[in-house]
């Protein structure tokens, strides 16, 4: 149960803080949350092979239990090109704050600094 | 013959080679970093249509890669329906580059044909591969050369619906990941045709993951095809795109829904046991409500690539209307109307471009402007394409449109499926005269108007170039459909593509 329920659990409030990220509305907290969720994913990939703990991947000839090394390729496939997509959206939401003043997702200017100052007058506080 | 036996490995292979050739060449000597491009293009058409010649009676071709036998190794599954689409992949793709380039759309960037190679290339490999977690791999590939093929121009309007794209799309592909990762830990395989006969042996007790993972993998199928909850990325990201660029995404949708034709029968089909069929029944209401949303999206377009966009939406609906039939007949009329919508869809976002590079200070807008110049030919062109996207006698739509009404018709809730066709059909007929008058009939005050520097008639080649592809689907119908209906049989009969790759993979 322990490893299971470690990972398992991981996993799941990983993607759990993925989702609630990248529903905000500033690419910013949008782009941590993709790469929460693609986090959650890589572990998820790795453990669909089972999780075995000691077994080599590679055949041996002094070894009879292994473990499935096709998910850590899978993994490593993911990783690789989930790294490129992290790193591109980082520079287009960058590009896009710079070129249209904005960082909200929707490129809106006016109404989403209007309610942040309407949120920060009403004594909100949440956005510090 | 060496080529002949590694030609199904060709439509991958080619743009793979001629990207970075042309990434090279560009740099100092433009004309042949075009020509690198358009030589590729017309290469990939050539192997596209040698593999149909191979495969159009009935032969299924599998590549194992690296020469690994098939359930270990990647293989690439060449069949009626993989070659049907390489054909159209190659056409569209011609025709794109050859607006991109009499447009000098390729010159406003740097990496225009080297992203639009790449973009070839994942595409033709999603048509191609027999193995699931590469077909993940090759939607990477594609969506990765969209991102930057979607941004080419630059300007704020592209790069606000590219953030909204690229995140769409990340969202979609960590989907993807998991569903692969489902699939991979109840059935130990990833291969399409061994995961089919590994499908029913599950357990009971993990009927219900199987269940998940087959939702989950349909759903992001379902994001790429922009099918109704999941289509609001759709009409931002295609309406400011780059005119060529937009011309060559008509085929993007379709790569969803190849998918979902290719993967649910062949996985969640007959042998599945209690998940058999388990999309199936979502697949139906979700595309009438795309079909409904999309036509009404041309009712209400303010600009005609917009239009267009929501006419890419609207006839994906129709298509799957089709394909949730999933009888032969049904699937045979989805294919041939997916090939005549794609490239109707192209014929229209060129025609918008041909008529926003003309009107100065309107751009595609549906509004009454000043007259401007080459206004009949424009609006011919437009009433050729809105009649072959409604699906009007007497271009291949209609055809397409009555082939689905005449497939539906056994089926037991064919009811809904035709009040939608015809429904939509009427609404999109109003939507394109209403823009197409104001476009092209109503003139606004007379400003003079003089003509934009830089355009010839030469842009009218491609979108001519595209409806006469169309009047030739409707001349040669009788072929055609006979062609989509033997590649829908083959499609729902997995076990012949299961035996030749499986047993293709042993004996080699």
């Amino acid at each position: 149960m322990t490893y299971e329920f470690l990972v398992a659990s991981a996993i799941g409030v990983l993607v759990a803080g993925g989702i609630f990220l990248a529903l905000r509305a500033r690419t910013f907290q949008v782009v941590l949350g993709l790469t929460l969720i693609s986090y959650a994913v890589n572990l998820f990939l790795f453990a669909s092979g089972r999780l075995v703990v000691g077994r080599p991947p590679i055949w041996d000839k002094a070894v009879a239990e292994y473990t499935d090394p096709l998910p850590q390729a899978l993994a490593l496939t993911a990783i690789v090109i989930t790294f490129g997509m992290t790193a591109f959206v980082v520079i287009l939401s960058l590009r896009s704050f710079l070129e249209t003043g904005s960082d909200h997702v929707d490129g809106d200017t006016v109404p989403c600094d209007a309610q942040d100052g309407l949120g920060g007058n009403k004594g909100g506080g949440d956005q510090p | 013959m060496i080529l002949a036996e590694h030609l199904p490995v060709l439509p991958v292979a080619i743009p793979a080679l001629a990207a970075p050739f042309a990434l090279l060449v560009m740099r100092r000597r433009r004309a042949l970093g075009v020509g690198i491009a358009l030589t590729s293009c017309l290469a990939m058409l050539g192997a596209a249509l040698a593999l149909m010649a191979r495969v159009i009676d009935g032969t299924i071709i599998s590549y194992a890669m690296g020469d690994w036998p098939a359930p270990f190794g990647i293989v690439l599954v060449a069949d009626r329906l993989a070659a049907m689409m390489l054909v159209l992949t190659a056409t569209l793709a011609l025709i794109a580059l050859l607006h991109a380039v009499v447009t000098r759309a390729d010159r406003k960037g740097w990496h225009f044909h080297p992203l639009f190679q790449f973009q070839l290339m994942g595409l033709n490999g999603a048509f191609l591969t027999g193995d699931l977690f590469n077909l993940f791999v090759f939607f990477e590939v594609l969506l990765i050369a969209s991102y930057g093929l979607m941004l080419h121009g630059q300007g704020s309007a592209r790069l606000k619906a590219g953030v909204q794209y690229v995140v769409v799309n990340l969202v979609g592909s960590s989907v993807f990941l998991i569903a692969l990762g489902l699939l991979y830990s109840l059935t130990g395989t990833l291969n399409m045709a061994d995961m089919g006969l590994r499908v029913a042996e599950i357990a009971p007790a993990d009927q219900g993951l199987l269940r998940i993972a087959a939702l989950l993998l349909v759903s992001v199928f379902a994001l790429k095809a922009a099918v109704a909850p999941l289509h609001l990325w759709l009409a931002r990201t295609y309406a400011v795109s780059t005119p060529a660029v937009a011309a060559l995404f008509a085929i993007m949708t379709k790569v969803g829904v190849y998918s979902i034709i290719r993967v649910v029968p062949q996985v969640f089909g007959d042998g599945a046991g209690a998940a058999a069929w388990v999309p199936a029944p979502y697949l139906l209401p979700a595309a009438i409500v795309s079909a409904v949303i999309g036509f009404a999206g041309v009712f209400v377009a303010r600009s005609l690539s917009e239009q267009a966009a929501y006419a890419v939406v609207g006839s994906t609906g129709t298509l799957l209307i089709a394909v949730a039939g999933w009888t032969p007949e049904s699937l045979g009329a989805a294919l041939y109307y997916l090939v005549h919508s794609t490239i109707a869809a192209a014929a229209l976002f060129l025609v918008a471009d041909v008529v926003a590079r003309r009107r100065r200070g309107y751009g595609d807008s549906a509004s009454p402007g000043a007259d401007f110049a080459d206004r009949q030919g424009a609006g011919l062109l437009f009433m050729v394409a809105a009649i072959a996207v409604c699906g009007l006698p007497p271009l291949s739509g209609f055809i397409g449109k009555l082939l689905i009404l005449k497939s539906l018709a056994p089926l037991p809730d064919w009811g809904a499926g035709w009040t939608v066709i015809l429904v939509t059909t009427f609404i999109g007929v109003i939507g394109f005269a209403r823009v197409g008058s104001a476009v092209f009939w109503k003139a606004a005050a007379a400003e003079p108007q003089q003509p934009v520097p830089g355009t010839s008639r030469a842009d009218f080649a491609a979108p001519v170039i595209a409806l006469a592809l169309l009047v030739a689907l409707s001349v040669g119908a009788g072929w055609a459909s006979a062609y989509a209906n033997a590649a829908a049989a083959q499609v729902l009969d997995p076990t012949q593509s299961a035996a030749v790759v499986l047993l293709q993979g042993g004996a080699s």
